[in-house]
């Protein structure tokens, strides 16, 4: 037995069990719920660094890939003078170069988030505990590590003791 | 007599009716995709539009066959049906992304049980819009040459054209639309899975939810990424409509050459757009049992919505009347008086009666909450936007600068089989939305009535 899952019928009893868990030396845990609940990030001291970055990223590299696409079309490779006007146009540019750089972004961060999400997951062994189905509709879980030095299930179930009726199911290996 | 009292008061603030639970809303809208029977009224709506879409696949096939010849397009009028059709087909997708983008940024709270009618119209409406510049090109078997690839010719395409701009900034929103519905959809494509009985239910929503869990990890890189895309569809809608305003701004044609152009098409575009959102949540409140989570209040505040684009758009047209006259310009002035008294005078004060004046009566309560008013007046609104684009390509084109050429557009009977036709694209697409993915988005929904009524 390494991993378990509580599992809580509303998000404040989940939360108040997060936070006693937290206090009690738990580190490896995670939480699933039908939406996102408010202060489990806090409580799990966890932060979404890497996506706003990627995607700030992308969107330089696509302002500069699109000015630069549309430069060297028209000033470099295929240069049409029209009465005399520069060649380098930009304010001509500058509206597919917005487009390009959203299009960067909303590409990049969707490839991003599906990197750091780790998706396409079609299988994992947390969807073979019971109840785990309940997760996208109304049920609260907490997934806890018990590989972690100095945790057990004994350990477990004493901070757990004073939420009653609440199940511990085991996520097969 | 009393309950009437009470109910005009408190309908039209609560976004959602008392007695809605969460497991209530996720319980009902995915048992409508996985459990109830096909209804006879979306087997009568869907062959219909099953048998125009048929009519698109004849009128365009005929069209692959002979050639832009068969519509009533020639010189002057070289823009025909295919560009007024475009420029309402995106217009209306734009009203969609607004209602789920831009009043996501505001967080507003009506916007949750609405956005997903409006987002899968979204990508309906730009799936017919995107058609119709393709089938415009006279050889539309060139078309990738506005993608700007390596080629043994050795040409760029004109990136300093509006007409460009245009074909980037649809590109993008095409992209963007799917991306940003498909996104939303991920967490309520789970509960599906996870709610689903018969095996083929759990393989078609198991693939499509790619393994959603739920987790922590997964919501916060949700919330992140979703904020991001809102943030970006809201200034692409203001700019595909923009840019859409400048193909016509850009050209030297009385009439089109206004500076106004960008705004005024944005206006357009939102007020076809709410009023399409309006002609679906109607119906649907009803038809998928939804007036519980789509209250009055969303009625009341697609109407409002609806009269402010409305007078915006008045604006607009006033201006459109105006500067004319105030620059003194005698081929722009000619424009405006055929509007007035021309060939095309009927379709002018039609768009004038159904855009501008028939929505003054949304400034009545009553109005805004008497359903089948509310509807006429916002299918009365979509008529007159079509219109309107119709009489903004073919008045200003019939009479432009060379008097010698001035003559008036026909439409063909394939004219208006196209324009037919992509209604009926339009409509088998959104029917068949209806009966695979939940018309209104679960999760949030249940962050809304968790919020709503506090800790529980």
């Amino acid at each position: 037995m390494s991993r378990v899952l509580v599992v809580f019928d509303s998000p404040d009893r989940m939360l108040d069990a997060l936070r006693r868990l937290r206090e009690a030396g738990f580190a490896r845990l995670e939480v699933y719920s039908p939406q996102a609940v408010e202060g489990v990030d806090e409580l799990l001291g966890r932060r979404s660094r890497a996506l706003p970055l990627v995607i700030i990223a992308a969107g330089v590299a696509g302002a500069v890939g699109g000015f630069l696409l549309q430069y060297i079309g028209m000033a470099v490779h295929y240069p049409l003078n029209i009465g005399g006007r520069p060649l380098n146009s930009w304010p001509a540019f500058s509206t597919s170069t917005f487009e390009l750089a959203a299009l960067a972004m909303l590409l990049v961060g969707t490839l991003a988030f599906f990197a750091l999400c780790r998706l396409p997951r079609l299988y994992d062994p947390v969807f073979e505990v019971p109840g785990m189905e309940r997760a996208t509709q109304d049920r609260f879980l907490i997934g806890v590590d018990l590989r972690e030095a100095s945790i057990d299930r004994e350990r477990l179930e004493r901070v757990l003791a004073r939420f009653d009726g609440v199940r511990i199911e085991e996520v097969p290996e | 007599m009393t309950i009437a009292a009470e109910r005009t008061q408190d309908d039209t603030k609560r976004v959602v009716e008392p007695g809605v639970t969460p497991m209530g809303v996720t319980a009902h809208v995915s048992d409508l995709v996985l459990e109830a029977p096909t209804p006879l009224w979306w087997w009568v709506g869907f062959g219909m539009s099953a048998g125009l879409l048929g009519l698109f696949v004849v009128a365009i096939g005929w069209l692959f066959i002979r050639g832009v010849g068969i519509w009533g397009i020639d010189w002057p009028v070289a823009w025909g049906f295919a560009i007024a059709n475009y420029v309402w087909w995106v217009g209306m997708a734009s009203g969609g992304t607004l209602i789920s983008a831009l009043f996501f940024l505001t967080r507003s709270e009506w916007r949750s049980a609405t956005s997903r009618i409006a987002e899968s119209m979204t990508v309906f409406c730009v799936a017919c819009a995107g058609i119709m510049p393709i089938i415009h090109l006279g050889r539309w078997w060139y078309f990738y040459w506005l993608f700007p690839y390596p080629n043994t010719m050795a040409l760029w395409p004109q990136f300093r054209s509006p007409l460009h701009w245009d074909f980037v900034a649809i590109l993008v929103y095409v992209i963007g639309s799917l991306v940003f519905w498909y996104v939303g959809l991920i967490p309520d494509l789970a509960t599906l899975r996870d709610r689903a009985t018969r095996r083929w239910q759990r393989v078609l929503y198991g693939i499509l939810a790619l393994g959603w869990q739920g987790s922590s990890r997964h919501w916060r890189e949700f919330k992140t990424l979703y904020l991001v895309l809102a943030a970006l569809m809201a200034p692409l809608v203001v700019s595909i409509h923009s840019v859409v305003g400048l193909d016509f701004a850009g050209g030297l044609t009385p009439g089109w050459h206004e500076t106004q152009f960008p705004p005024y098409f944005v206006f357009g575009a939102a007020l076809s757009g709410f009023a399409v959102v309006l002609m679906l949540v109607i119906p649907l409140r009803r038809a998928l049992e939804l007036s519980g989570v789509i209250t009055l209040r969303h009625v009341d505040v697609l109407a409002r919505l609806l009269l402010t684009a409305s007078l915006l758009l008045t604006y607009c047209y006033l201006l459109e009347v105006f500067m004319p006259f105030y620059r003194g310009e005698r081929h722009e002035i000619t424009v405006v008086l055929a509007n007035f008294t021309g060939t095309y005078a009927p379709w002018y004060w039609a768009k004038i009666v159904l855009n501008s004046v028939v929505p003054q009566l949304l400034w009545f309560r009553a109005v805004r909450l008497n359903r089948p008013l509310l509807f006429v007046i916002a299918a009365g609104v979509v008529v007159g936007m079509w219109i309107e684009r119709y009489v903004i390509v073919a008045s200003s084109l019939h009479r432009n600068y060379s008097e010698s050429s001035w003559f008036p557009f026909h439409p063909t009977v394939w004219d208006w089989a196209t324009l037919a036709g992509s209604v009926g694209l339009f409509l088998t697409g959104f029917f068949l939305l209806l009966r695979v993915i939940p018309m209104v988005s679960m999760f949030e929904m249940r962050e809304l009535l968790h919020k709503k009524r506090g800790p529980g």
